[in-house]
């Protein structure tokens, strides 16, 4: 199975509000937010690292979740913002130029 | 507001959080509008490297919506540069404010890639002769329509702003037609702010009692007119406890000087980033914290008011009149017009009996005015 790519979409607004993200859509302004796990997994989104090792870094490493179950969610998530447009999702490393991730610099 | 903007603004107000704060990047204007509180001499702007580091500073206190506005923006050399660094880096929901007469199809181009929110577009009248005569441009109009018509090629949300005065009142229907058939949303406000430097002449521009009275009845405008006209329930305690408007609790204002303001309406001086981080003046100004700490049962007049628990009174119009903790004669105006019922402000304002005694020597009853008329 080839591995997915996520990258944060370069058209919403994101802010993290007490470490829930915001995010507006850049389609149609539509305000989604993210709960921590998928919080997690959109500031870790840099188009270059795969989504399996985001979730074996990132989200294994902070709850006790089995790695096949925490994958399928993961993809199942990225699937559900792709449709949003708030990420972008890709069989093949999406580079971005200093994607930023809503965090304060 | 959305339910989840809603939550999201209580959750910043209990963090106290500035969620959305208002920039303007210069108070240049390539347009010399009559109703205008602006003095658009330039006193020493930011710089774009200040701005960038007031943006940071912004960004890291928690602001999300930045609006973007003057002057014209578009007068700014570094305008995309300034705007590139709030999306791109600081990923800010940035809104725009703006004549639009500089945009032409390659701005629109890149505002649209830079993922802006909404851009709003001052328009005054679907006919050039009222909207250049208020912009005292000629040609304005035309210019700004077709800055709309590439925004919105471009697939942005384009909102065309109207403030009402004696002088374009009568064609904002057709306005409101013409923003449809384009494919845009529209606004209209009545409010005119008097000028920064106290001058309150602008304010005769405003719409008479009787055309507020008409726009308050349109129902294409209000919906449901019985509703919004009707009178405010009695107030109680919890209402008294509100908070008067969201400045200096989720949102302020910054001038292109770097002053800092609770909001745009509301030039009560806080402090100034060129002197202290962004994040102190929100936390520690002492002014920030008295607009911060007023309830509308502090207020002076108001809590009497038949009006109290349904007024738009802005704390800023307000103070500008005199009293951050007093009325807003233009809000009073709006719950008359809405209702029929004076305010406590314009009963304060009556001139009293005794008064007329003192001029009318034989004055009668009838002098007097009448229940439910105003002075």
């Amino acid at each position: 199975m080839s591995r997915l790519y996520v990258a944060r979409s370069p058209r919403v607004a994101a802010r993290s509000l007490d470490g829930e993200m915001m995010i507006m859509s850049g389609r149609d302004s539509t305000l989604f937010t993210l709960n921590r796990t998928a919080t997690i997994l959109w500031q870790a989104a840099d188009g270059i690292t795969p989504l399996d090792e985001i979730v074996r870094l990132r989200i294994c490493a902070e709850f006790d979740v089995e790695p096949a179950a925490a994958l399928a969610d993961a993809e199942q998530l990225s699937r559900d913002l792709a449709s949003h447009e708030i990420l972008q999702v890709s069989d093949k490393p999406i580079p971005q130029p200093g994607a930023p991730s809503g965090e304060a610099p | 507001m959305s339910g989840l903007l809603e939550e999201m603004t209580a959750k910043a107000l209990k963090l106290n959080i500035p969620l959305s704060v208002q920039l303007d990047l210069t108070y240049r204007c390539n347009e010399r509008c009559v109703h205008c509180y602006l003095d658009h001499e330039d006193h020493g702007e930011m710089s774009a490297a200040e701005i960038k580091g007031l943006l940071n500073e912004m960004a890291e206190a928690g602001v999300f919506i930045l609006t973007l506005s003057g002057g014209e923006i578009f007068l700014r050399k570094d305008f995309f540069e300034i705007l590139e660094y709030a999306r791109r880096k600081l990923t800010f929901c940035v809104k725009l404010k703006t004549n639009a007469i500089l945009i032409r199809e390659t701005e629109a181009a890149r505002i649209r890639d830079l993922g802006v929110e909404s851009v709003q577009i001052s328009i005054y009248s679907h006919r050039p002769e009222v909207h250049d005569a208020i912009t005292l441009v000629p040609g304005s109009l035309q210019r700004s329509l077709d800055a709309a018509r590439f925004l919105k090629s471009q697939g942005l949300r384009v909102i065309l702003a109207n403030v009402l005065m004696a002088q374009n009142f009568q064609d904002y229907p057709s306005l409101r037609a013409l923003a449809a058939e384009m494919g845009l949303e529209s606004t209209i406000d009545p409010t005119i702010t008097p000028m920064m430097d106290g001058d309150r002449s602008v304010l005769n521009l405003g719409i008479h009692r009787d055309a507020l009275r008409q726009v308050f009845r349109d129902s294409s405008l209000v919906g449901n007119v019985e509703e919004f006209c009707a009178v405010a329930p009695e107030a109680d305690e919890n209402s008294l406890e509100a908070l008067p408007c969201s400045a200096s609790h989720t949102t302020c204002y910054v001038s292109p000087y770097g002053d800092v303001f609770p909001c745009v309406q509301f030039p009560l001086p806080t402090g100034n980033v060129r002197k202290q981080r962004f994040i102190d003046i929100w936390r520690h100004s002492k002014q920030m914290n008295e607009v911060r700490s007023i309830r509308l049962k502090d207020l002076t007049t108001c809590p009497s008011c038949t009006h109290v628990s349904q007024c738009s009174r802005c704390p800023g119009l307000a103070y500008l009149e005199g009293n951050m903790r007093g009325p807003s004669s233009q809000d009073c105006e709006r719950s008359f017009a809405k209702t029929g019922i004076p305010s406590a402000n314009m009963l304060a304002k009556r001139p009293s009996a005794g008064n007329l005694v003192q001029i009318r020597l034989h004055s009668s009853s009838a002098c007097a005015p009448a229940p439910g008329a105003i002075a």
